[in-house]
Parts: structure tokens; sequence; C-alpha cells
């Protein structure tokens, strides 16, 4: 066996390195030396996190493993773009992870979250079914234990019963559906599957499809697979709950894309063309209809969350270079908007423990900076130039009308009308925030150190990321040579 | 170089004026900044027009000035750069937004929370100078849309009455206009490529005339409707009436005097000019919708009672107009309502500053509740009927200038669609916009009448006292420059009559019959 390939999976093999020797130190560093192992955490991610944007792989893609794992510049990138998101979730969660409930597990979360994020680049980098599985596995199954971690609390258990239950129930739908694409086409390898379909299609495909689109639907909470979205992410933990909104998101959205272009391209017009317009109109419609009645913040990012992954899935139809391109950047600039979003609420959280709407009136007079932050992100997320958000959703727009088609405007503008939707409960926050009279109910307090930074980056992010055009031009080239088109 | 091009300094300026405004410490500091910022661009305008008026032909792309071009989202064939460029129309333009921000920052000299208000009052005219100097579709957009949202928060936190209300609806119905107007030009982008070379710029769309005419029936109507959402026309027009009432003064004189041209602006420069086919075939279903914009905002201006209201109407009605001036694609017409843009921006800032002036006495705006005001605070008083006077179209004021130029120009387009025998929808609707000018001046003699002339209505009234200085000079500026463009209206004649050259104008013309 030739070792060597092990180097082009540069970035799992690191990743490893950076589980085990935080398992190490938590296993057999003396107990006072462990208050230091959040610190240590983020420092070591955020050493690999800077690593990893040195060019691992150049030129075009290459296979590890007989063509069982992939890997390309935009295949690593987007596995960059997860790694900020969750060093970003790692600064935040230092207070929560510290606080006298949670101390003691600490370092369970950060392998448990660790490894979700192994089992994430596995399912982005697979080519054969059976990886791919692997991947999914290990990226669910520990987050269930990560949505529990509030031990204490009822409905973390709750939430974590849901996400489980649905977890499972998506993989075996999953499972199904793949079954039924192995007994039609005799293979389990992406490329071989995709030759197959396209050499002779089948009715039974369209169920196949079906299966696989709804398995991979419930990760990413598109409508009518997105019931347990708002239980879970109100349960959760809230660092839980942000990493569940953004990075478990990003890397089910590309693996999704890989899936559909490699496997079902032959079939994109026939089939997964129109089951994808259709899932993209409820996702986003239902998702902002039924955020504009959330007063808990986490349930309403979580029914925002389910209309934004609405509209990373416009990148998808697009069916093009620019499409994965403009999904990355979209991914990315999502991570930075969403984190900041819940930065705001986790210090508050810390400080208050209060989660409504309604606190968080006249919260400008209490806390300027924090509702800045919060405006930026909501701003961002609603699409406001001159922030990110309006950049990435112009991009995806862009992209998904390279297609053309009448009909394709038609879907465009109905995500369009959503964004006005969208805006209407995303300046509700601004409103609460900066327009009601009343009395503050939050007191004026002053955030620690990590809570300050990660708020820091994250807006830094909002306002840079688009006007620095190199970051999308960038992405956008890596895209255009990736050779999934 | 960024910085070598003069057009640039419109942007930079503003985004100075954030910084600076960020760093003070109390309110004289923001005042001053304000001011000579504001200054700054006013002078920087008026050598723009200075040079404008010197620099020859030869200069010019396509009859842009200070053409120039930096590459930004390139990659892949994207071709997103930041072009700016400017002509007669543009610079008029500019110089409104310049002085209506300069007497809006008197206007608003002793507001509550100063520095956030002028931070976002800054961050708004940073939008509209940007929308200005564009010529490349996505900054274009992007500015559009910079200078929308500040007037959520500037309403929502300094506005009065209804204002919950009024901000959000405002947001939403322009932002919802802006989500036709995004739909719009992407879709010229991608349907004026010429050998699949895509493109953002106006220029070079408008140049190589590729959108077919079936996609122009398409795009047209997208860009229009989402521009005219801004420019209030019917029956997009009612967030424009709530949004001015609730807005604080110096907001309402920068969203009627300058916001409302955008909408104009966009519909001549990006609708018009780059789908002239669809233009002038569709022209008709906006002629319709644009007059009853004039007609039925002065109407209700009629019944109104609350000062505001009737001005936000007549602003309605009076922007209305410079839609349906534009849509007789007709060059005398189409001067007249690049005339009428810079004639209401001055003369409708100037009425939103007095009736702010007036609240800030009085605590009320209702007419019915307030008279003779002309003893109590006669420097008001005047300055109000002379607006007014301007509104109502009195020769040797703006108003006039820019209404009979209009109807010249489309009655003249109206006979010869008749003559050709293209059917008298033009002529017929002329005659009906041309009512408005009487029902104009029912209205402001109504409340010239009640509010300055009649009896006083409340005693307490008797105490109050006349302008201050800086209220004295932000009206006073204005009034100036409404007589200046009534005098002088030749030079402004001049300065914007080579944007409507048949060469540059050749899109048009090589389609239509002029």
């Amino acid at each position: 066996m030739d070792y060597s390939q092990f180097l082009l999976m540069k970035q799992e093999v690191a990743l490893l390195v950076v589980f085990l020797l935080v398992f190490l130190y938590d296993t057999f560093a003396p107990k006072k030396a462990l208050n230091a192992l959040s610190g240590i955490t983020c420092v070591l991610f955020g050493i690999y996190t800077v690593a990893c944007f040195c060019p691992c792989v150049t030129g075009a893609s290459e296979n590890v493993f007989n063509g069982m794992y992939e890997t390309s510049p935009i295949i690593a990138m987007i596995k960059n773009v997860l790694n900020v998101g969750v060093l970003i979730v790692l600064i935040q969660s230092v207070n929560w992870a510290n606080s006298d409930a949670t101390a003691v597990r600490r370092g369970e979360f950060y392998e448990l979250l660790l490894v979700t994020l192994f089992g994430m680049y596995l399912m982005i980098s697979a080519r054969h079914f059976l990886l791919f599985i692997i991947g999914l596995e290990s990226a669910s199954l520990p987050l269930a234990a990560m949505v529990a971690f509030d031990k204490n609390r009822y409905e973390s258990h709750e939430a974590s019963i849901k996400y489980i239950l649905t977890a499972v129930f998506s993989s075996a739908i999953f499972l199904m559906g793949l079954s039924f694409v192995y007994g039609l086409t005799g293979s389990l390898y992406f490329s071989e599957i995709g030759a197959a379909i396209a050499a002779a299609s089948s009715p039974m495909l369209i169920c196949a499809l079906a299966f696989v689109i709804a398995g991979v639907g419930f990760k990413l909470s598109l409508v009518p697979f997105h019931l347990w979205t708002a239980d879970v992410y109100q349960g959760a933990p809230t660092p839980v709950t942000s990493y569940l909104s953004v990075i478990s998101k990003g890397s089910a959205a590309f693996a999704f894309l890989v899936i559909l272009v490699q496997c079902f391209s032959a079939v994109y017009a026939a089939a997964w063309e129109w089951m994808l317009y259709a899932l993209i109109i409820l996702t986003i419609t239902i998702g902002n209809l039924f955020a504009i009645r959330q007063r808990n913040m986490k349930r309403f990012l979580a029914f925002s969350s389910v209309s934004q992954a609405g509209y990373i899935m416009l990148g998808i139809i697009a069916m093009n270079a620019m499409g994965l391109a403009a999904m990355v950047y979209y991914i990315l600039v999502y991570v930075f908007s969403n984190l900041a979003a819940f930065g705001v609420i986790q210090a508050i959280e810390n400080h208050t423990g209060k989660v409504d709407m309604d606190d968080y009136r006249g919260l400008s007079k209490t806390n300027p900076k924090l509702s800045f932050a919060m405006m930026l992100a909501m701003f961002s997320l609603a699409g406001i130039p001159p922030f990110a958000g309006f950049f990435s959703k112009f991009f995806i727009f862009t992209s998904a009308i390279n297609q053309g088609s009448i009909a394709i405007y038609v879907l465009v503008l109905i995500a369009l009308i959503n964004t006005i939707i969208s805006l209407y409960y995303y300046l509700l926050v601004v409103k609460a925030m900066y327009i009601s009279d009343e009395t503050p109910v939050i007191e004026k307090f002053k955030s620690s150190f990590t809570d300050r930074l990660g708020l820091t980056v994250t807006v830094a992010g909002i306002i840079l990321l688009g006007i620095v055009s190199v970051v999308y031009n960038h992405i956008l080239t890596l895209a255009s040579h990736s050779s999934l088109f | 170089m960024l910085f070598s091009n003069i057009l640039i300094y419109f942007v930079l300026i503003p985004m100075l004026m954030l910084g600076g405004v960020a760093l003070c410490r109390n309110i004289k500091q923001i005042r001053a900044v304000a001011v000579i910022g504001s200054t700054a661009l006013i002078a920087l305008s008026a050598y723009l027009i200075a040079e404008f008026l010197k620099a020859p032909v030869e200069d010019a792309v396509d009859g842009m000035y200070y053409y120039q071009s930096w590459h930004w989202f390139t990659a892949q064939n994207l071709n997103i750069n930041l072009t700016v460029g400017v002509d007669g129309v543009s610079i008029a333009m500019l110089l409104l937004s310049s002085i209506i921000l300069f007497t809006g920052s008197f206007a608003s000299w002793t507001i509550a929370q100063p520095k956030a208000f002028f931070l976002w009052l800054i961050l708004l005219s940073t939008g509209v100078f940007g929308f200005f100097i564009s010529l490349d579709l996505f900054t274009m957009f992007m500015f559009y849309e910079v200078a929308l949202i500040p007037m959520y928060l500037l309403i929502g936190v300094w506005g009065s009455g209804n204002k919950n209300y009024s901000a959000m609806k405002l947001t939403l119905m322009l932002m919802g206009g802006s989500a036709f107007l995004m739909l719009g030009l992407i879709g010229i982008y991608y349907h004026s490529s010429v050998d699949g070379h895509h493109t953002w710029n106006l220029l070079e769309i408008a140049r190589n005339n590729a959108i077919s005419t079936e996609w122009q029936y398409f795009l047209f109507p997208m860009t229009f409707v989402g521009f005219g959402v801004l420019g209030a026309m019917f029956p997009f027009h009612t967030w424009s009436p709530d949004g001015h009432a609730s807005a604080p003064t110096a907001v309402s004189m920068l969203h009627a005097g300058v916001l409302m041209k955008l909408g104009g602006y966009g519909c001549f420069r990006v609708a018009m000019y780059l789908m002239p086919q669809a233009a002038n075939d569709l022209a008709w279903i906006f002629l319709i919708l644009t007059g009853i914009s004039v007609v039925y905002g002065a109407f209700s201006a009629c019944v109104q009672t609350d000062l505001k209201y009737i001005n936000a109407y007549s602003s309605v009605s009076h922007c209305g107009l410079v839609l349906f001036a534009i849509l007789m694609i007709n060059t005398t017409a189409m001067t007249g309502a690049i005339m009428q843009m810079l004639s209401h921006g001055l003369m409708t800032a100037l009425f939103f500053a007095l009736i702010g002036m007036i609240y800030g006495r009085t605590h009320t705006r209702d007419i019915t509740k307030m008279g003779g005001l002309m003893k109590i605070m006669p420097y008001l008083a005047v300055c109000y009927v002379i607006a007014g006077m301007a509104s109502l179209g009195l020769p040797g004021l703006s108003g006039f200038v820019a209404e009979m130029t209009i109807f010249v120009g489309s009655f003249e387009q109206g006979m010869t669609d008749f003559l050709a025998g293209a059917g008298s929808l033009r002529l017929v609707f002329t005659v009906i916009a041309c009512c408005s000018i009487v029902i104009t001046a029912v209205y402001i003699l109504r409340v010239v009448g009640k509010l300055l002339f009649g009896p006083v209505q409340d005693k307490h009234h008797l105490e109050l006292t006349d302008a201050t200085w800086w209220e004295r000079l932000s009206t006073a500026t204005l009034i100036v420059c409404v007589a200046a463009i009534g005098c002088f209206p030749n030079f402004f004649e001049n300065l914007i009559r080579g944007t409507f050259d048949p060469e540059l104008f050749r899109a048009i013309a090589m389609n239509l019959n002029f």
C-alpha cells in the first residue's frame, strides 16, 4: 500500500492529531491543569485552521483509495470554511464550557465536536457510499450526545431524543434509497453510479432519488423534513445550537451537491431539478412564515436557518461552477452572520439567562455594542448591503438564473419576495433593540473576553467578506477548476 | 489610481464624515463635521460643474465624463466593476444631494442622540452619492439599497406619530421594489451579452443593445416598477405619505428631496436607456399609472389636514410628473423631467424643513388647530409662501420652469403621436396631467390661507418665536436655489441637455422616431 496517499488526506489526519492531543490532555492532565483545556483546544484548533489555509493540493482533484476519497482545492476550501466556523463556535463556547455545570464534562464536548467535524469531512470527500455513510453517522450520532449535554435540563433531553430519532430515521430512509440505487446500478462508487444512470434510466430511480433527497433533507432541515429543527435548536445548549445551525448544515449542503451532481446529473432535468424546485419554494416560504411568530430567539433563528437552507439550495439547482462557488461563499457568510447572532444570544444567556425577543427591548441603551453586533448579523442575514449577506444572496441568485429558463426566474422571484418577509422579522429584532421605548429588561453588563473576541471576529467578517472581493474571486476560481461539472 | 478620479470623492467624503462623527464626543463637534463635510460636497459639486462645462467632448466615453472603471469581482466572467462616470443629469443630482444634505444638517441642529442620527443620515447619503456616480448595475443597486435601509432606523427611532408602522411599511415596500429590481438587473446581465461576454456596465449594455424584444417586455416592467416604487408611482405610493409624515425633518427632506429622485433617475438611466424598445411599446401602461399618480396625489393633498401628509401627497403628484415626463420619450419633456427633479427636490426639502420648524414650535401639524402664523413667525411664514408659490408654478421660481417644459414637451409628443396615427393616449393624459396645476393651486392656497393668514387658533401660539439663525440659513439656502433655477433655467438646461444628445441616446434613437 502506498502510504503517501495519506498526504492527500492532510486535513483529516491533522484533525485527528488535534483530536488526539485534546483527548490525551483531557485524560492525563492533572486536575488543576484541566482548566486550561478550553484555551488549549481553541489555540490548537486555531493553529490547525490557519495551517489548513496553506494549499494542500495544487491543481485538479485527486483520488485516494481507488477513488473512495477525493480532494480538490474547492473541497479543501469548504473544509476551511467549516474550520473557521468551528473555531468561532469553540471560542464562543468557552464561557459555557467552563461554567460549573459543564466544567466536569467539557473534555467530552470538545472531543465529540471534533469527531463530528471529522465525520463531516468524510461526507464531503467521500466518493463511495460506504465511506459516506460512515461520515454521515459519525457526524450525526455524537451530535445527539452534544444536544443532551445540559443533562439537568429537561428540554435538553427532549431535544436529544427528537434529534436522535429523526437522525436515525433519516439515515434509514437514506439507506433505503441507497439500496435501490445499488440495485439499479450495481455499484456504490459515485462515478460508476453516475455512468450507469446516464446509460440507462429507470422509473425506480425516481423513487430512489426521492429517498436520498429526503434522507439528506432531514440533515439540512428542508421543509417538509424540518419538524425537528425548532425543538432541537431551542432545547440544545446554545453552543451546540450554533454548531448545528451552521457547520452541520454547511457540510450537508456541500455533500448533497456532490451526490446530486456526481450520481444523478443525468436525470437533472428529468427528475431532481423539479423536486428541488418545489423543496426550495416550500423551505424558504414556510421557514419564513413560521419565523415571524417566534418569540424565543433560538426558535426564531431555527426557522430563519430553515429558510436560509432554502437559499443555499439555489446554488445546487444552478448545477454549474458558479452555483458551487456561490454556495460555498453563501455558507461562509452564513457562518459569520449566524454565529454573530448566536454569539450575542450566548453572551446574554450566560449573563442573564434570558432568550426571549421581548427581553431584548431597549438593549441598545444598556448594551450598545452587543445590540450593534446583533443588528449587523440581522442585516447580513437579511441581505442588506454593504454587509456580506447582500453579496452572498446576490451571487446565489445570479448563479441560479444562469439556468435561464423562465421557471427559474419565477423561483428566484419567489425567493426574492421571501427576502422581504425575512427582512420583516429580522427588523423585529432590530426594532426591539433600538426602537422600543420600554424600559430595558437586561441590565448593563460586561461580556467576557472570549465573547468579545468571537463577536469581533464575526462582525469583522460580516463587514469585510463582501467588500473585499478577493474572497469570492478566489472561491469562484477554485470552483471553476473543480472536476464536478 | 483610485484617488485620481474626482468622482470617487463623492463617496469618500461621506465615508470620512462617518468616521469623523464616530469619533466625535459632543454635539458641537458632530455639527462641525456635518457642516464641513456637506460644505465640502457642495464645493466639490460646484467645482465639478465648472470643470464639466469646460470639458471638451472628446473626454467623454459615451457621453460620460470622468469615466473610470476598477475591477472588483472579476473572476470567471462575472465582470463586476466599480465604474464611475457622470453626465449633466448625474451632476445636477449630485449638486441637489449635497445641497439637501447641507440644509438637512442645519435642520437637525438640535436633534436627540445626534451621533447615531448623523451616522445613519450620512450612511444614507453615501448610498445616494454612490448611486449617482455609478455606471455599473451591481454597484448602482448596492448603493441604492445602502440608501434605503437607514430609513428604517431614522424613522423608527427619531420619528413621530405612528412611526413603527410607517417605518416598517416604508422599508418593506421599498425593499419589495428592489426585489423586482434585482431580478430585472440580473436578467439584463444575462440577456445583454454578446458572444458570451456578460457585463454589468451600463454603457456597454447600451452599446451592445442586445436584449431581445421579448426579454425587454419581461425585464422592463421589472426594473421600471422596481425604481418606480421609490418614485412613488401609483399604486405603489402608499409608503410615501406615512413614511414622510412620521420621519424627522432632515430625513423627510433627504427622502423626498433626494431619495425619491433615485427612482426617477433609475427609471430613466436603467429601464428606459437599456430597453428602449419595451420603453416605447409599454410606455402606455406606465403613462396611465403615473398619470393617475399626478392627479390622484394632488386630489389627496386637498383633503388632508396634516401638513406633512399634504406635502407628502403633493410629492406623489410631483414625482409622478417626473416619471410621466420621462415616459414621453421626448427631449423637451425629458429635460423638463430632470428640471422637475431638481425643482421638486429643493422645494419639497424647503417645505419639510419649514413644517419641521413649525411643528417644533406649535407641536401640532394639524392645520385646523393653527392659524395666523404670519403675525407670529413672519420669517417662516414668508418662506412657506415662497415654497408654496414654487410648488404651484409661479414664474420666476423653479416649479414654473420645470412644469412648463414638461407640459410643452408632452403636448408636442402627444400631437406628434396623434398626427402619426399612433393613438391619442399621450395627448389625453397630458391634458389630464395639466389639471394637476390647478389642483395644486387649490391645496397650496388653502394651506397658506388657513395656516398663515387665518385667525390665531391657539393663544399659546402667540408666545412662539421666529426662526433661529441655523433655521434661517437652511431655508434661505434652499430659497436661493429655487429662485436660481427659476431665474436662470438656461444654465441648468444647458447642463443637462447634453444627456439627451441624439448620439448618446442612440439606443433609443435607433428604435424610435422622435
